[in-house]
């Protein structure tokens, strides 16, 4: 901006036309049609937040008395939270899935695939592509009966891995946690992949040229200039990715209910378990705070570490 | 799907469009040959296929098994094709109800959303004001949040408010959480609109809604298509917002009416889970080609997230 501030309120930067108002009034018009947007977020985004934290102190049950006359119990909720071993089973369960589906899953198989596709005949990286996106495009319900019915007991996981005499694993039951870490990789993958696409196309192809003309090799050549060169990219996907992950709730509710027991039960799927199974919607609603708190925690560090441009 | 859906980086047939996206650099023509070429992209080949077969198979389990008159878990090619997995949910209560409601609650999402996101984003993208920064960050934190991590709380407020089986509540609901994105990406797309044009508008005594509806939406119509695409898409697969908000059959859109469904007839219906499935899966897959089409292919994507 290369304008110096002329008065408090009317900065000059992009407006570079003066209209005869004071600059108080102007800038009060002129935020007049955030007011829609504003509302919209206070209500129906920052009230359930607000919510949120209030009924995490309240022992609100779905039904009877307590469901319609709620008493305020203070940290409660939170002090037997932090006392329940499921809690932290979960809040277990929450970081392995999301470490393993999103930052090393999802990641690294769409930097994978990115680099693959550039480097294969192009109609064979575009079909391949078209695949990966159709299964993240299309609704999140379906893609979780695809993959209920492909992990499935009788299901095609077991009717390949037949063909070699190994067909009879309960996947669903035995490994529930690794079938949908490998469920969201099928499911989310694509969004690195585009991501990481568009960023390498990004990068000029004399810069790689000119370090294989200086003796790198391939490998050398992506790790220590095209990776550095992307790395905001990176960065800003990873965490993209991480809260995404956060927030799934109906692969795994659609494929294990979180079970069996709570085996495979995220923080959002837990929450919604003692809420609406066990009726204890005051400690269901302490989980979804403990999240979003956690999700803000991720947001902010985002934010101060990337510094993303506003402007 | 064929090949030329997802544009490549080098710029398919999709990119052609190209008015909102920025085009993409370097075209990756291979100007330097290495004698490691072929057979590396040998190599990169044979990954491909068998990521792609990984991909591919659960996406196929769903095409055959709707023409399969004896459909089960595991894949395979029926032995007779029929269509009587579709017939058999053609009608209002199983389909076209359902579709419907998804249909009002995507349309009317994806409509408030823009109409106040292309609101909010002039004065942001024309103007400097003193809580711009703090705005923005506001924005760029709330577009962060796991927002449908806290269904439990929304279910009770949506109690409290009288709102629970309403469909303007889920759609305000759904609206707000993509309030954030929709913002985010409605300003980027709005600051390459050259602002000259409208300083002439100003000049000549426009209001400044006025120069945004005469001069500026139609010189970023791309881009907001773009957008109403990506709420609609994401309302119409949203599941759990609708799961936990709309209690109702009849009010009910396709992702809820389909769970239920398969809850109650499981394990004898896959034939026709999977006939809805593809009913229910092709409009947002039609308006993702549309999307490739308007905005330049990944570069949509890459200016909605723009670090």
């Amino acid at each position: 901006m290369s304008t110096q501030t002329l008065a408090p309120g009317t900065d000059g930067g992009r407006d570079t036309t003066s209209r005869p108002r004071s600059g108080g009034l102007r800038a009060l018009t002129r935020s007049v049609p955030l007011v829609p947007a504003i509302l919209l977020l206070a209500v129906f985004l920052l009230g359930p937040i607000l919510w949120s934290l209030y009924g995490s102190m309240t022992n609100t049950a779905l039904t009877g008395y307590r469901a319609a006359d709620p008493q305020f119990v203070g940290l409660d909720n939170y002090t037997s939270l932090f006392a329940d071993a499921d809690f932290w089973a979960s809040v277990w369960i929450t970081v392995v899935f999301t470490l393993a589906s999103a930052v090393v899953g999802q990641n690294v198989l769409g930097m994978g695939l990115a680099v693959l596709q550039r480097m294969a005949p192009k109609a064979l990286g575009s079909a391949i592509g078209a695949l990966v996106v159709v299964a993240w495009v299309m609704p999140e319900i379906v893609a979780a009966f695809a993959l209920y019915a492909f992990f499935s007991t009788d299901g095609t996981l077991n009717s390949v891995l037949g063909v070699v005499g190994l067909g009879d694993t309960t996947w669903l039951i035995t490994v529930p946690l690794l079938a949908v870490i490998l469920a969201n990789v099928w499911r989310g993958t694509a969004f690195s992949m585009l991501v990481y696409r568009a960023a390498l196309s990004e990068v000029p192809t004399e810069i790689e040229e000119a370090a294989q003309i200086d003796g790198a090799n391939r490998r050398q050549t992506f790790f220590r200039v095209t990776l550095p060169m992307i790395r905001r990219s990176i960065s800003t996907n990873l965490m993209l990715t991480t809260l995404q992950t956060l927030a799934v709730f109906t692969i795994i509710w659609v494929m294990t209910g979180g079970g069996p027991g709570t085996k495979s039960s995220t923080l959002p799927v837990l929450a919604y378990q003692e809420a609406f199974k066990y009726s204890q919607v005051g400690y269901g609603t302490a989980i979804a705070t403990v999240t979003i708190l956690v999700g803000a925690v991720f947001s902010i560090v985002y934010i101060k570490v990337l510094k993303p441009e506003v402007d | 799907m064929t090949a030329t859906t997802v544009p490549t980086s080098s710029g398919t047939p999709g990119t052609r469009g190209g008015r909102a996206g920025r085009a993409p650099r370097g075209g990756r023509v291979m100007t330097v040959a290495s004698p490691r070429r072929s057979s590396s992209r040998l190599i990169a080949s044979a990954i491909l296929v068998l990521v792609g077969v990984a991909f591919l198979v659960p996406l196929a389990w769903i095409l055959l098994s709707s023409v399969n008159p004896s459909a089960t878990v595991s894949v395979s090619v029926p032995s007779s094709l029929t269509t009587e997995n579709f017939a058999a949910v053609w009608n209002l209560d199983q389909t076209f109800r359902p579709l419907w409601n998804s249909a009002v609650i995507s349309f009317g999402t994806a409509f408030l959303t823009v109409i106040v996101g292309v609101v909010a984003a002039y004065p942001l993208s024309r103007y400097r004001m003193r809580f711009q920064r703090g705005f923005m960050y506001t924005i760029l934190f709330a577009t962060c949040l796991p927002i449908t991590a806290i269904m439990v709380p929304v279910y009770t407020l949506f109690v409290k408010l009288q709102l629970l089986d309403s469909t303007t509540g889920v759609i305000f609901f759904m609206a707000a959480t993509s309030l954030p994105m929709a913002i985010w990406m409605l300003k980027n797309f709005m600051d390459s609109v050259p602002i000259s044009l409208e300083e002439a508008a100003w000049v000549d005594g426009a209001g400044s809604m006025r120069a945004l509806r005469t001069i500026v939406l139609p010189l970023m119509r791309p881009g907001i298509a773009v957008v109403l695409i990506f709420v609609f898409t994401g309302a119409w697969g949203n599941f759990f917002v609708p799961f936990i908000l709309m209690t109702s059959a009849e009010h009910q859109p396709a992702a809820v009416a389909i769970y239920n469904f398969f809850g109650t007839y499981g394990s004898v219906a896959y034939g026709k889970l999977a006939a809805f499935s593809i009913l229910y899966s092709v409009p947002v897959l039609v308006l993702y080609l549309v999307t490739q089409r308007l905005s330049g292919g990944s570069n949509a994507l890459a200016g909605g997230i723009k670090g």
